[in-house]
């Protein structure tokens, strides 16, 4: 049985205003499975005394208005939607595309990570364009996704001092991870290239490209290609 | 009615209570960095609770208003004149038509409220009228004010100014004494780790801001350095990185982070992290949940019956 082999969730005090949920000290889908079914669940329940659901690679921060809610009780629904173990609608999960340009100006790391990996450039770009990458969540900052799925060869150590401006949209990879900067800021990836879409756009609903759980896939396009949907689309969110 | 920025002192942003509900896509709640002293300017003008307020930050701001006002401001202690007329604070005062007022710089404290009868006229975003500076959002076109900036504020029939009770107002504790419970990565520390945080005092250092206070003081690890998989954090925060120098995560906070939490601020004490500043000192005592919960309940007791 899986379900034999699954690590026990663990409910933990984080605050006198939260409660974080374990499953365990790994990366990986079933973990995420686990995780996404219990952010739905309470989701769905509406429920306004949660104020705030924090999602990470294996656990789950519920954060809520004390005065309303208390930690047992609460405890105890979490304790009831992981055992009702309602799995995730997996069938049909949304796949987003998102176009990026790899030229060198937009990848000014791009021969670090090639000649770290050993292959051209045109290798990186096919591998890194080629696989579908998981959202394990967002956090951090607006719009930040924690992705997993790099191909083991595109592994990159970050830079030894970060750049202190880093334009929104630039794709990069530190270490097993790739990413999109959401917003300019500062940041110690190895950047590969640009997508010409807004990540995050506050005015629209939702607000972020991306939401936990959904697929990902890069796909090359061209410098000319890119300024026509900067400009066109202003990059903006539906 | 308009109020025009004539200075905008140091860093003065529009906080409402925060903005809450989009956590799982990065977003942090924002809103005042003292709610307490945030919700009481605006229930003195006659304003709910959460209506947006101006936060100033060390040195306040110049503001011109082209209209009769009724105004309050809360927080720190700080020196407000109106035109040759001091103005006292914790209290509704009317300004005239054409009025400046002058807010100086904070003498104890860090942040002062303004809030003004009818509540400043600002789009919500996410359901919030909070400035998130760090991702230029909310607030007023998602900065700090500048000189010449024009603030709408809207007009209400029927608001009622209140007063404070006297005496109702204690002057806050210095060093200030945070209570926190235990955090998420508690296991992670020996007795001893918690015994020096609870035992010496921290010195906030100048690298805080709206997203965490630095604190610098006894250094305090884990009993080993192992790699946390990076999860939620509550607001309140205290993480240990590697050089065990705690930071305090507050309004502005990243919604996710990979260092272990020894503790948490006490929601009821949050207001008192709003008023630390750099170079102040602060002391930590642990206290249970409950303990937590209860102190929270009182707290609102206190603000229902502050008022006349």
């Amino acid at each position: 049985m899986l379900a034999d082999k699954q690590a026990a969730m663990k409910i933990v005090p984080a605050s006198d205003s939260s409660l974080l949920v374990v499953f365990g000290n790994e990366i990986s889908f079933a973990v995420h499975r686990r995780v996404m079914a219990l952010f739905h669940a309470l989701r769905d329940r509406h429920d306004l005394r949660i104020r705030n659901l924090h999602p990470g690679y294996a656990s789950l921060l519920i954060d809520f208005d004390p005065l309303r809610l208390r930690h047992d009780e609460l405890a105890v629904t979490l304790q009831e939607l992981a055992d009702a173990g309602k799995p995730v609608a997996e069938a049909n999960p949304n796949v987003v595309t998102i176009p990026v340009c790899y030229d060198a100006e937009f990848g000014p790391d791009l021969l670090d990570v090639a000649q770290h990996a050993r292959l051209s450039l045109d290798e990186v770009v096919r591998l890194h364009s080629s696989v579908t990458y998981l959202v394990y969540f967002l956090g951090f900052s607006p719009g930040f996704v924690y992705l997993g799925g790099l191909p083991e060869g595109l592994h990159t150590p970050r830079l030894a001092t970060p750049r202190p401006r880093i334009a929104g949209g630039s794709v990069g990879i530190a270490g097993a991870q790739t990413g999109i900067y959401p917003v300019d800021s500062p940041g110690g990836w190895r950047l590969i290239g640009r997508t010409p879409l807004r990540m995050f756009d506050p005015a629209a609903t939702p607000p972020t490209r991306l939401q936990p759980g959904d697929r990902m896939t890069f796909v090359a396009i061209d410098r000319a290609t890119f300024e026509v949907m900067a400009r066109g689309t202003g990059g903006r969110l539906a | 009615m308009t109020i025009r920025v004539i200075q905008p002192g140091f860093f003065t942003t529009v906080q409402d209570l925060g903005r809450y509900g989009y956590a799982h896509l990065g977003v942090s709640p924002s809103g005042a960095a003292d709610s307490l002293s945030s919700r009481i300017a605006n229930l003195l003008v006659g304003n709910e609770r959460n209506a947006p307020a101006l936060e100033m930050t060390l040195l306040g701001a110049t503001l011109e208003f082209d209209e009769t006002a009724i105004v309050a401001i809360t927080g720190a202690e700080c020196e407000c004149k109106a035109g040759p007329n001091r103005m006292p604070l914790n209290a509704a005062c009317e300004l005239q038509a054409g009025a400046v007022l002058q807010c100086g710089s904070m003498v104890t404290g860090a942040r002062c409220y303004l809030a003004v009868q009818g509540g400043f006229d600002i789009p919500l975003v996410m359901g919030s009228a909070a400035t998130f500076v760090a991702a230029r959002f909310g607030g007023f076109q998602g900065r700090r004010l500048q000189s010449g900036d024009v603030l709408q504020v809207r007009r209400r029939d029927g608001l009622r100014v209140r007063s404070l009770r006297p005496g109702v107002l204690q002057t806050p504790q210095r060093p200030p004494l945070l209570r926190v419970t235990k955090g998420a990565q508690q296991d992670w520390f020996a007795r001893e780790a918690f015994e020096k945080l609870f035992s010496n005092t921290y010195v906030v250092s100048e690298q805080s801001d709206r997203t965490g206070l630095r604190l610098k003081g006894e250094p305090v690890r884990p009993r080993e350095q192992v790699e946390l998989l990076t999860d939620g954090i509550p607001l309140g925060a205290i993480q240990m990185p590697q050089d065990g120098q705690p930071i305090i995560l507050f309004v502005d906070q990243q919604t996710t982070g990979g260092y272990p939490k020894i503790a948490n601020v006490i929601a009821a004490d949050m207001h008192r992290v709003g008023q630390l500043r750099p170079r102040n000192e602060a002391q930590f005592k642990e206290v249970s949940v409950a303990e937590a919960i209860h102190a929270l309940r009182e707290q609102e007791r206190w603000l229902k019956d502050a008022f006349e």
